[in-house]
């Protein structure tokens, strides 16, 4: 296990360092020249040389990359271009409001995925089963962005059951201001007991949760129908139905455990897949998180503030990536020969 | 979706007909659903200049007079911002789709058998080298490198080919390597080593044709990822542009206006939804299938 474990985090170490070169290349092609966007367009030269300065534009680009390598290691992210801000901090405040849209959105894909899964794998072949996998691959097939507006135009819009956008009432900062320790809103307003703002929050949850979570609802789903579908046919099964187990008893007593080893590293996988496809929904929803900033980031062209948020998702991805496979080596030892 | 007799194909070779015709007849009936809902996309995409009411509201044509006309019966789908017929754009932002679909699956699908290929067969240190560099990759979710990628190139279709490619060729890469691993360790390639047959012909006419099913059953899965990854990139502006029709970009164009003219957002919003369907289901079946 030792071995294995190492290994497979100096795989995960190389991909990170892959990770931050190929993010260093593409955003020394970004057109445009970073200390322009920074001084603006009326800078005077001395102005311009400062900034290629303080940006360390003039150094070759393999002392670029050592720079910028040092400067992560660091904690050192660079300052944004377009909030003036330390990518740093923008990023602590911007990605607890995403991991709260995303934590919400998983939360019901797994709710509604898993008993849907286990009742079309109960009804194989019939009605309810050709339901599910229908609205499965619906729920895999539809762009968010269009989702996303299709909702907020019906429900909030039109018939003004949710709120419009936001992630909650800002009049409440007044009334009612919230003490901030984790970033999570939700959280945050939960445990210093801050009823107003925890209630405005979980509305403007609502709609944006439902659409990111329409595509891992249906992957585990039909994740879940398979691996139900595989366990059942094993030899416990045949046991389990010749000791007078009913087929629903069979499935849900005995066979889901087994069967939801794979839905679990699979919902590791979707949670960073999720998290990207609700940069999406957060643009239509003006939710303050990862991808409002990254939109802002890419119309102002600011290049630190594109790297910090491409860099902190493909890290995130590594570590989802990783958690899975050592999770699985836990459980299941012939992972570790692989 | 069936095909009759062995006479349908008569140049298909013996093996690989038989292989088709098990796909294609043995599928269930979701599956087949797909095939035939894909088949009338790609003809409505191949005739769009034929078929579409109006075949020149496809490109810049305006109608300033007839700005978003609800649906009738001289505009099915209605008229746009423009006066544009939405349904002649939707026909004709199938050919953008689908021609993103096919390029991004050709040009992925070359690379990725290729480098997996080499990786599966040579095995050692080429093989580690190809796979760590296809794990970083891979590390990126392919909607967010092709963001960055799109910001650094100029907005256009081939930006979309380009970007989403770079970022779709390492599962081909993954999945090849791994199948051809285990092909090399077949006798025929044994023998072939033993004859002195020069190691990229070993590769090329012997262990790559053996390794492509996998691959091709995965290509026809990821059709639907493809198409709307391409229309999400076109929707942020990173991707088609007028007068190009091209559904994520004809979305993004209405959106102001779906609480009034709701068709203009929701035809070219079904298209997307029926082609990645369309795809999904087609290519469950296939795997599902072939993998029996």
């Amino acid at each position: 296990m030792l071995r294995y474990l190492t290994r497979r985090l100096g795989q995960a170490i190389l991909v990170v360092a892959g990770v931050v070169i190929l993010t260093f290349v593409i955003m020394r092609l970004v057109p445009g020249d970073p200390a322009v966007a920074y001084a603006g367009p009326r800078a005077s030269p001395a102005e311009l040389a400062a900034a290629r300065a303080r940006f360390g534009l003039d150094d070759s680009l393999p002392v670029q990359l050592w720079n910028y390598v040092r400067d992560l290691l660091g904690g050192d992210w660079g300052t944004s271009l377009h909030t003036r801000r330390p990518v740093r901090d923008d990023l602590f405040q911007a990605f607890p409001a995403s991991l709260e849209l995303v934590g919400a959105a998983l939360v019901v894909a797994i709710v509604v995925g898993i008993p849907l899964g286990v009742a079309a794998a109960r009804y194989k072949g019939k009605f309810p089963d050709l339901s599910i996998r229908v609205s499965s691959m619906l729920a895999v097939s539809v762009p968010v962005f269009w989702l996303a507006l299709a909702l907020q135009t019906l429900f909030a819009s039109g018939l003004g059951w949710f709120p419009v956008a936001g992630e909650y009432d800002a009049n409440l900062d007044q009334t009612s201001p919230l003490h901030v320790y984790t970033n999570i809103t939700a959280v945050d307003a939960l445990f210093t007991g801050n009823w107003p703002i925890l209630g405005s929050t979980l509305a403007h949850l609502v709609l944006p949760a439902l659409v990111i979570a329409a595509y891992p609802a249906g992957v585990i789903a039909q994740m879940t129908r398979a691996a139900l579908i595989e366990e059942s046919s094993r030899d416990h099964a045949r046991l389990e139905r010749a000791l007078g187990f009913g087929e629903t008893s069979v499935l849900t007593r005995f066979a889901l455990r087994p069967a939801l080893n794979p839905v679990l590293s699979l919902i590791a996988l979707v949670f960073a897949y999720s998290i990207v496809n609700g940069f999406l929904v957060e643009a239509v929803f003006n939710w303050p998180g990862l991808g409002r900033y990254a939109a802002d980031s890419i119309r102002s062209l600011d290049t630190p503030a594109i790297a910090g948020v491409t860099l902190l998702v493909a890290i995130l991805y590594v570590v989802a990536n990783l958690a899975v496979d050592l999770v699985q080596g836990v459980i299941d030892p012939r992972v570790r020969s692989r | 979706m069936t095909i009759s007799g062995p006479a349908g194909a008569p140049t298909l070779q013996p093996r690989l007909r038989r292989t088709a015709l098990r796909g294609l007849a043995g599928m269930d009936r979701l599956a087949t659903v797909g095939a035939v809902l894909l088949a009338i996309i790609v003809l409505a995409a191949l005739l769009a200049p034929l078929i579409a009411p109006y075949p020149e509201d496809g490109g810049s044509a305006t109608h300033p007079l007839e700005a978003l006309l609800p649906p009738s019966g001289a505009h099915w789908f209605g008229t746009d911002q423009v006066g544009r017929d939405v349904l002649s754009r939707v026909l004709y932002g199938a050919r953008t789709s689908l021609l993103i679909a096919v390029a991004v699956l050709v040009i992925s699908g070359v690379v990725g058998v290729v480098l997996g290929v080499v990786a599966g067969y040579a095995g050692g240190w080429v093989r580690d080298v190809i796979m760590r560099i296809t794990d970083i990759f891979l590390a990126f979710p392919a909607l967010l490198l092709s963001l960055a990628l799109a910001v650094v190139l100029q907005p256009s279709v081939t930006t979309v080919i380009v970007a989403i490619s770079v970022t779709w060729w390492p599962w081909y890469a993954r999945l090849t390597a791994s199948v051809a691993a285990s092909v090399a360790t077949r006798g025929f390639v044994d023998s072939a080593r033993c004859l002195g047959v020069p190691a990229p012909v070993i590769v090329f006419r012997h262990v790559l044709p053996n390794s492509l099913t996998p691959v091709l059953v995965q290509l026809s899965l990821d059709g639907g990822g493809v198409i709307l990854t391409a229309a999400a990139l076109s929707y942020l502006g990173l991707g088609a542009h007028e007068p190009t029709s091209e559904w994520g970009l004809m979305v993004q164009q209405g959106q102001s206006l779906f609480t009034t003219d709701w068709w203009v957002v929701t035809c070219p919003g079904v298209a997307i939804l029926i082609t990645a369907f369309a795809f999904n289901v087609l290519g469950e079946g296939l795997r599902a299938r072939l993998a029996r």
